[in-house]
């Protein structure tokens, strides 16, 4: 007799599954629809990296090229080249980073040198290495490297991602890409 | 001329040529269309839209997937037995045509009425397994030796339940013949056989279902242990035909349903072959709910429930359907 009940018991259990699914069927799908719809919700999103403009000039990144995130990277994705110049030859004024834009990870931004003494020639990412550990934002001392919200990031060959984040960073960092219909 | 012609084509040869040309064309358009269907209850059932991009709302998908299957190179493996091999889709597939001949799908459209229908269809669907079993042997396969051993032991298993449930309803209707027995339940809706046997309706429908090796009983094509079980080696047109028995026989066994127990082509208003379609579409579309509801039993407890459960619930179904026929006629 426990038996039968046991077997009812069960018997009714896949009533329910059946249920459970005809539930879903009709409900509406989850699933973004990609090249119709496009994600909206962003803030935890981890795309590649990218470089934060001064405040002051949009041009400049705030990188001072201290090379900690190049020697930091696990993966060896990041090559930076840049060359040396005279105090205030590049800029007249002292120039100060804002404290508060602090990107997430790295714990109060200092101060940037009152005089650049540095000029960012290249700041390459081989983003087919990187495995997006976040160490580079973590301890970048000027919070000059901060994740993108580049979903719809795609290229056609292994050299579409090697990347110069200054380039980029100068061209607006990709904001014109994020349209679907730049991705081939 | 002209009554010589219809003279012709009231001849049964004639009949049975016409009937098989006309199954073989809703065979195919019926392939793709289940195709298509499953995996829109599969996309639907999961919150995802299934397929989308070809034609409007991923009509023409199953167009596009069997242009693919058939441009494709029959390749047949190393070590492979080529006539066995290659015998093994065509017998898949073959018998199943004759298996729409005795289906009443309206009140005179029958290919072939014929007093042993029911014995027919049970008869030529059971080369299925024959088909699966010489596909296993000939890939020289392991995964397709497996999934075959499995496809012949699970349907020599739920072959005995089937033919009780069926059995059951032979006994209670006094024929083989699906009109016959379409015709008995013709008064109305409270006298169709799945409110007088639904024990044989469930016990039908459940071997049903892992007959045609469908989820959850589809342990001979087992993706995660077996890769493809039985078709592993094939591709193109010989996995196509394959494809195209399996959902054949789903037509065929949900026809057989839906003239056993729900009616045929009886309804409750206008009755006629869209009825008959009707029911068997909606025992088609349950069949695709239980695949994406239901996870794949194991081995042991496929077989538990055929030897512990159906057959012995079949056949004391059977011992009362007799004793209440007995006792009231």
């Amino acid at each position: 007799m426990a038996m039968v009940a046991k077997t009812l018991k069960r018997l009714w259990s896949l009533v329910v599954g059946l249920e459970v699914t005809g539930k879903e069927f009709f409900k509406p799908w989850l699933t973004v629809h990609y090249p119709r719809q496009q994600v909206d919700n962003l803030d935890s999103y981890r795309g590649h990296i990218e470089l934060v403009p001064r405040d002051d000039d949009p041009a400049i990144p705030r990188c001072i090229m201290c090379s900690r995130c190049q020697d930091i990277c696990p993966s060896r994705c990041i090559t930076i080249a840049f060359h040396p110049v005279e105090n205030g030859d590049m800029a007249p004024k002292p120039l100060w980073l804002n404290p508060e834009i602090v990107s997430p990870g790295s714990r109060g931004a200092l101060p940037a040198p009152e005089r650049i003494e540095r000029v960012l020639d290249r700041f390459l990412l081989n983003y087919s290495l990187c495995s997006l550990c976040g160490l580079c934002v973590q301890n970048c001392p000027v919070a000059a490297i901060r994740f993108s919200k580049h979903v719809y990031f795609c290229g056609t060959s292994r050299e579409a991602f090697h990347l110069d984040l200054l380039e980029r960073m100068q061209l607006g960092n990709g904001i014109s890409e994020r349209n679907p219909a730049a991705c081939p | 001329m002209i009554p010589t012609m219809l003279h012709l084509l009231a001849h049964p040869f004639i009949r049975i040529v016409i009937a098989l040309v006309l199954t073989m064309a809703f065979v195919g358009v019926m392939g793709l269309v289940l195709v298509y269907a499953e995996r829109k209850v599969a996309g639907f059932i999961q919150r995802r839209p299934g397929p989308f991009e070809v034609g409007p709302h991923g009509i023409l998908q199953s167009l596009a997937d069997a242009g693919k299957l058939v441009g494709k190179q029959l390749v047949r493996p190393f070590g492979a037995d080529p006539f066995l091999f290659w015998a093994a889709p065509i017998l898949s597939l073959a018998p199943v045509v004759v298996c729409f001949l005795p289906i009443p799908f309206g009140p005179s459209l029958t290919g072939m009425q014929i007093n042993v229908g029911l014995v027919l269809i049970l008869a030529f669907s059971g080369l299925n397994t024959l088909a699966l079993c010489l596909a296993g042997w000939g890939s020289a396969n392991k995964y397709s030796l497996l999934g075959s051993a499995r496809a012949v032991s699970q349907s020599v298993a739920y072959e005995i339940p089937l033919l009780l449930a069926v059995l059951a309803i032979a006994f209670q209707s006094g024929s083989l013949d699906l009109t016959e027995i379409t015709l008995a339940q013709s008064r109305s809706i409270l006298s169709w056989n799945v409110w007088v046997q639904p024990v044989a309706f469930v016990i039908f429908f459940v071997s049903l279902v892992a007959e045609t090796n469908r989820a959850p009983f589809d342990l001979p094509e087992a993706e995660s242990e077996l890769t493809a079980g039985f078709h592993t080696e094939y591709s193109g047109m010989g996995f196509g035909l394959f494809f195209l028995a399996e959902y054949t026989y789903m037509i065929v066994g949900c026809a057989v349903a839906s003239s056993l127990f729900l009616g045929g082509w009886e309804g409750p208003v206008a009755d006629g072959h869209w009825w008959f379609l009707a029911k068997t579409f909606a025992l088609l579309l349950v069949m695709m709910w239980f695949r994406w509801t239901y996870p794949r039993v194991r081995f042991d407890q496929l077989l538990n429930v055929c030897w512990k459960w159906l057959i012995p619930l079949g056949l004391a179904n059977l011992v009362v359907t007799a004793l209440v026929i007995k006792v009231v006629g």
